[in-house]
């Protein structure tokens, strides 16, 4: 790409590391900022195999990024994602913005293997620099794949792109989570009366910013934004459980105040719009909602707000893998849980004093600490 | 599943490329792929070259196996081989031809940097074997 983004960083190859093991930077980092895609293909791979090294990659990345605007699109199979993904970057491609796609396609729990096939509808971007599409799976699910989708996109983000769109089928606390990591979430519904609006309800419903109802020109579109209204006017009587502020991510004490500190800055009413994405239809109407809903959330100051709760979602997730880690390792290094369980079966403990005795030394090593402070 | 500890999956871009519509072979050798624990891109019908390249490329695949029935191999592949090449991903990407190639056209194929052209009769477990042996190992 010849804009060759990210190049306001300067001396990358200075990047200091805060935990000082690794004062080089990754040539990698250095190519990725110099706008090599080739380089940034490569660092999204490291990133889903967890390969060395791939955590100060990122820590290097995450200084350089921050400036990309991150859609989500999301609904069931085939309400029209792909095919909608595919017009929006042709629209941001048409304002002169670079985009960057992430399409996330479920692993088959059999096999662990997966067939990638957005790739195959999003044609705007073949043949143009300005476009990366990258096809991820689910595999390593258990909160890795919205760990490594967070690190995708930062790779994106830093590599230089002004629109990042992440596109996954919105089913499952997995995906949702996903999705979350956007500044703006549109949810596709397929038209078809209420049941498919019903079936959206819980979860995904709270956290779009903006309905599309796509194959509009179907039967049953009208009913579907009839209902789409309903369920949202519901939602506008019930206060808290309405718009999503960051209170209703991932909840840290200081995300309440926050939320009510911006007071009715906060108030966004999801759009709902109508479009045929085949066509192209209404697709425009799209591109200009994400962007008002962007300059609402610099406006309101809720872009950083938001980008506070997924930042702490994102260490909280990390910090329970290392416990988790932790006390595997922990488990290992004995003869693994043999011994206990034996017991546990004999009824001579219970599960939690099991539990409580592998435990221990890790609790011991905090009462510690909290005596030293 | 842990956030350290290397968890590889070998990725594989299925390409059909040029004016060739028959992709039975390509959707059926996707789906072998796909149970054989790999990751599959398949690349839709009438790829361009470029195409081809620019999706190797970004999607960083271990493995590029080119469906191609049309006969037009002697034009179409030097093409991708180049392009890849071009932007350093041919060293350390494994090439496959699926198709019909006759067997004058195959020397030049593999010089060019095709590891290997499967033909018809060619078993999925033949395949499957020389992905999971040849796959390129990274860093």
């Amino acid at each position: 790409m010849g804009e060759s983004p990210g190049s306001e960083s300067g001396d990358t190859n200075d990047v200091a590391t805060s935990h000082g093991r690794a004062t080089e930077t990754d040539p990698l980092v250095t190519d990725l900022l110099d706008g090599q895609q080739r380089a940034l293909a490569r660092v999204i791979s490291k990133i889903e195999n967890r390969a060395d090294g791939y955590r100060s990659i990122v820590g290097d990345l995450h200084r350089a990024a921050g400036e990309a605007t991150v859609v989500g699109v999301t609904g069931p199979p085939g309400a029209g994602k792909s095919t909608l993904v595919d017009k929006l970057v042709a629209a941001y491609r048409e304002q002169g913005q670079t985009v960057g796609v992430i399409a996330i396609d479920p692993t088959s729990p059999y096999s662990g293997g997966a067939v990638l096939g957005d790739r195959i509808r999003i044609a705007a971007a073949t043949g143009d620099d300005g476009v990366f599409v990258r096809s991820m799976s689910t595999r390593g699910s258990l909160g890795g794949l919205s760990t490594a989708t967070a690190d995708a996109i930062t790779a994106m983000d830093a590599f230089g792109f002004d629109r990042i769109i992440v596109e996954t089928v919105g089913a499952g606390q997995n995906e949702v989570d996903v999705v979350r990591t956007a500044d703006t979430v549109v949810l596709l519904v397929p038209p078809g009366g209420g049941d498919d609006v019903q079936m959206l309800k819980a979860g995904i419903l709270e956290i779009a910013d903006c309905f599309v109802v796509n194959k509009a020109d179907l039967d049953g579109a009208d009913r579907t934004v009839q209902r789409l209204r309903e369920m949202l006017n519901e939602r506008g009587t019930s206060p808290g459980g309405g718009h999503h502020g960051p209170g209703d991510r991932e909840e840290t004490p200081g995300d309440r105040e926050a939320a009510s500190a911006t007071g009715e800055a906060t108030n966004w009413t999801p759009s709902i719009l109508e479009t045929v994405a085949t066509s192209g239809k209404g697709i425009e109407d799209v591109r200009a909602t994400i962007e008002r809903h962007r300059e609402y959330l610099d406006a309101s100051g809720e872009r950083r707000e938001r980008e506070r709760s997924r930042q702490a979602a994102t260490v909280r997730r990390i910090l329970r893998a290392e416990v988790r880690d932790r006390v595997e390792a922990e488990l290992a290094a004995d003869d693994g849980l043999d011994s206990l369980l034996d017991r546990v079966v004999d009824r001579q403990i219970d599960p939690y004093t099991a539990a409580d005795e592998v435990f221990e030394p890790i609790a011991e090593c905090l009462d510690d600490k909290h005596t030293e402070d | 599943m842990s956030l350290d500890g290397e968890e590889r999956t070998i990725r594989c871009l299925v390409a059909k490329v040029g004016l060739d519509g028959h992709d039975r072979g390509a959707h059926v050798i996707s789906r072998a792929f796909r149970d054989a624990g790999f990751e599959v891109i398949y690349s839709g019908l009438h790829r361009s070259p470029e195409e081809v390249v620019q999706a190797t490329i970004q999607e960083d695949v271990d493995v590029l196996g080119i469906s191609i029935l049309s006969g037009a191999h002697k034009t179409l592949v030097p093409r991708i081989l180049e392009g890849m090449a071009e932007a350093g991903a041919l060293a350390d990407t494994l090439v496959l031809v699926g198709g019909i190639v006759p067997d004058d056209d195959q020397a030049a194929l593999r010089e060019g940097g095709v590891a290997e052209i499967f033909g018809p009769g060619a078993s999925m477990s033949e395949m499957i074997d020389y992905v999971r042996e040849n796959a390129p190992e990274r860093e």
